[in-house]
């Protein structure tokens, strides 16, 4: 019973629910990446590299120069170098995505381990460097329980619920959208039409870049301040189950981060409650409490989802 | 005036010269046909009038005016619109998207949906081509989809409209649909190209006819002024048989019967209600009916492809509900599937592979583990020849043969495990007078040979040419069973309606 009592406090505890918004942060950015890809039909499984990418550069230029926002900034054009890369060897010459996707990943965890010693003189991790502020909401903070949630929260959160909102604009009420989606589902259509088919993948898969690199600046300078050797710790991959169960639609993944933060603060909360006693050796059992979500989300859900008919498939012209 | 002239075009793919110095002129308001084989190069042509290929040589005019048409862009420009084969739709979207998609309505930054629909609707109404605007392409008939693939070419503002192929996925109601709506637009000034290997659709809706062989201007005639045999001379550069005969032959015992057999279809409705009917040796079984009146799950259940909810099959007497394809293969039973594509060969697989499928395991060609490559290739140079398969390279992969070619690689393996039963569907979909005339020559020495023979058609023209006897089905159920020769087109078209033969008869 003391079990079910520690899950009834996690629930009623602000905490909880300020938690699950901080966790899905980056899974929102990093899902609307993975929807801005696949809708126009690149397979973007790099989301994770460039995550890792976005928080290495954020934090090496918050350190340069001492401005955050800068940090911020040049994560965003980390993460639309890495996925020019994907872009330019899936789009242009038309390799396999999955292939190409994990090759970037193993580049950027590569690349930012290398350079931890040479820049910061040490690896694993670097010292504080500095991080965005909370924003804290005069009013709405003072708020019983509401104000503990929403009071005082970094402005990447809502940042995150933003872009969410301005995603389902452009995909579903404006004419770029209706050409990404249909590029997306049968891009030999689109091409009868007119329309640029490697434009618009490319114009989605650079965005992905955008989104993602924003997840990796909010995991180092949005929330720590600091950047540790593969801190988006499978996070990317998570993102794309999000996108899945979010049936490859802005709100929909918006809502399986949720779901996902959700899994991540009632881990956190129930390892620290009171009520009963974790172990160290089973610590990591809760830990995987996201991930067994992410396998039951797939298995379950993968195919009743409509996933875009080109998705995966490179388009190449004949003659 | 001509609306198009492509003159002296040449297009060559690797080892393929698709078009030789074409020379096309269509005139100003009139329905041009053109027809030939499979590989004669008629799509080719047009896709370069649309600008998908780039002519290696040539000139195109359009209005008298020479043009140089580097991309689908271009071609709208110009007032050239395409139908394509395979229809060019994104099914996740509706119809009003679909026709607007590439030229897009906009207020503000916003796509303008309200405008999309108001214009979809107008045309709709103006040239009569009834849609759905609001619908999803995956959830509207396909005759529906075609629809929507003319308006889209009206949208864009075309006065010149290619058709490839448009009558090859529709029933006949939908084709006389069709014609009306061509007739339509023809009458309000827009020019048509019509491409069609099927001449009796060519005598009825052209003016004039171009026809193509082999990559070339074979014959351009007035439709008033020819005669299909003409046609079919110039296509297949000899005479065809566009009837095959068919001699007397006594039927022996009985290879193949189903008693009160009931199958579902992947939705669980009843889609085989209580069917019964054998076939003898020696003798062709046709079995008529409009698409999607069960014929498929039919083949399949007897097959061993699709279970059987009631009911029993028997080969030779012997009782083989629920046996497996392969238990039926070893009986004796052939199938040539009605989707060569889907179900009769691989595309990617070299010819060899895909004619000893379903005999790979079995000596010459393997001894269960190892396959005999010598004895494969042997076995598949003499198939080809005596097929006629082109062209004669065993290593082509399936897929990069023509559809007359892969039928006749269908057909030949299935006919050479010398079958006591063969199940053909639909042998001749999609096919050109010389490769029809060859499929029905092969089927019918079959039937010399003393196989029993279930032939399921949706052409009536070949159901009453091959058939002994004709069974109609419709909704699941046998209308009725005639012979060929006790009984007419509109009879049979009838019972395809749902009236049972004794009704017909009552008149």
């Amino acid at each position: 019973m003391r079990i079910l009592e520690a899950i009834f406090l996690v629930f009623i505890n602000p905490l909880f629910y300020k938690i699950t918004l901080t966790a899905a942060t980056p899974l929102i950015f990093a899902s609307l990446g993975g929807v801005y890809s696949e809708i126009t039909g690149v397979v973007n499984i790099a989301l994770e590299g460039i995550m890792l990418l976005g928080a290495f550069t954020s934090v090496l230029f918050t350190w340069l120069t001492g401005n955050v926002w800068i940090g911020v900034f040049m994560a965003v054009i980390s993460g639309l170098a890495l996925a020019w890369l994907h872009a330019w060897g899936s789009i242009k010459w038309a390799g396999n995505q999955v292939v190409l996707g994990t090759a970037l990943i193993l580049i950027a965890q590569g690349v930012t381990g290398f350079l931890m010693e040479p820049i910061f003189g040490k690896p694993g991790q670097t010292d504080f460097v500095g991080k965005v502020e909370e924003l804290r909401i005069p009013g709405l903070a003072d708020i019983p329980f509401i104000g503990k949630v929403f009071g005082e929260l970094s402005p990447f959160v809502y940042m995150a619920f933003a872009a969410v909102a301005f995603s389902w604009w452009l995909i579903y009420k404006t004419r770029l959208g209706l050409r990404m989606r249909s590029v997306g589902e049968n891009p030999e259509a689109a091409d009868t039409l007119g329309i640029n088919v490697y434009g618009i993948r490319y114009f989605g898969v650079l965005m992905s870049g955008v989104w993602a690199g924003l997840a990796g600046a909010y995991l180092s300078v949005g929330e720590v301040g600091h950047f540790r050797e593969l801190m988006s710790g499978g996070r990317g991959f998570i993102a794309l189950a999000a996108m899945i169960l979010g049936n490859y639609n802005p709100v929909g993944a918006m809502l399986a981060s949720l779901l996902f933060g959700a899994s991540s603060a009632f881990a956190n909360q129930m390892q620290s409650s009171s009520l009963i006693h974790v172990s160290a050796t089973v610590k990591p059992l809760f830990d995987m409490i996201p991930f067994v979500l992410t396998i039951i989300v797939v298995a379950g859900f993968v195919g009743k989802s409509h996933v875009p008919k080109a998705d995966g498939v490179p388009y190449e012209k004949e003659a | 005036m001509y609306a198009v002239e492509m003159v002296n075009i040449v297009k060559k793919f690797p080892g393929v010269l698709a078009n030789d110095h074409v020379t096309i002129r269509v005139k100003k308001g009139e329905i041009h046909a053109i027809v030939g084989e499979n590989g004669a190069g008629k799509s080719t042509l047009m896709n370069q009038l649309y600008g998908l290929y780039h002519p290696d040589e040539g000139e195109i005019f359009i209005n008298g005016e020479k043009v140089t048409i580097r991309g689908p862009k271009d071609a709208i420009k110009n007032g050239i619109g395409m139908v394509h084969q395979h229809f060019m739709l994104v099914d996740t979207l509706t119809v009003a998207e679909n026709v607007v998609l590439g030229s897009e309505p906009v207020k503000g930054l916003n796509f303008d949906m309200k405008k999309a629909r108001q214009d979809v609707k107008d045309l709709s109404e103006k040239y009569g081509l009834f849609v759905d605007v609001d619908a999803k392409i995956e959830d509207i008939p396909v005759g529906m989809q075609q629809r929507v693939e003319i308006i889209k070419t009206l949208y864009r503002g075309a006065n010149i409209i290619i058709l490839d192929e448009p009558t090859a996925v529709l029933t006949p109601q939908e084709v006389e649909e069709l014609f009306e709506i061509m007739r339509k637009l023809k009458d309000s000034g827009k020019t048509i190209l019509f491409i069609s290997h099927k001449l009796h659709e060519v005598m009825e809706i052209s003016d004039r006819i171009t026809v193509m062989r082999l990559g070339k201007v074979t014959g351009e005639l007035e439709t008033s002024k020819t005669n299909p045999k003409e046609i079919a001379r110039h296509m297949v550069g000899r005479e065809v048989v566009l009837r095959v005969t068919k001699e007397p032959h006594e039927p022996k015992e009985v290879v193949f019967e189903i008693k009160d057999l009931v199958v579902k279809d992947n939705r669980g409705l009843t889609a085989v209600n209580g069917i019964s009917f054998n076939v003898r040796k020696g003798e062709i079984v046709g079995i008529a009916g409009v698409a999607g009146n069960g014929q498929t799950e039919l083949v399949e259940a007897i097959t061993g492809l699709r279970k059987i909810e009631s009911g029993n099959i028997y080969f030779e007497g012997k009782d083989v509900t629920g046996f497996n394809p392969k238990q039926l293969r070893e009986l004796g039973m052939a199938h040539i599937p009605e989707d060569r594509l889907k179900h009769g060969l691989i595309k990617e697989f070299e010819a060899y592979y895909n004619v000893i499928l379903g005999q790979h395991y079995k000596y010459p060609f393997s001894n269960g583990t190892f396959l005999y490559h010598d004895n494969i290739f042997n076995y598949t140079k003499d198939l080809m020849e005596e097929f006629d398969v082109r062209p004669r390279k065993i290593d082509h992969l399936g897929g990069n043969f023509s559809g007359g070619n892969q039928q006749k690689l269908v057909v030949g393996r299935e006919i050479k495990t010398n079958p006591k039963f063969l199940v053909v569907a639909q042998p001749t979909r999609g096919l050109d007078v010389g490769a029809i005339e060859f499929i029905h020559k092969q089927i019918l020495k079959m039937r010399s040979l003393d196989a029993g023979i279930l032939l399921i058609s949706m052409e009536l023209e070949e159901i009453f040419s091959l058939s002994d006897r004709i069974l109609v089905m419709y909704e699941g159920e046998i209308m009725g069973e005639v012979k060929p020769e006790e009984t007419t087109i509109e009879e049979v078209g009838l019972m395809m309606t749902g009236h049972r033969f004794e009704e017909v008869r009552r008149g």
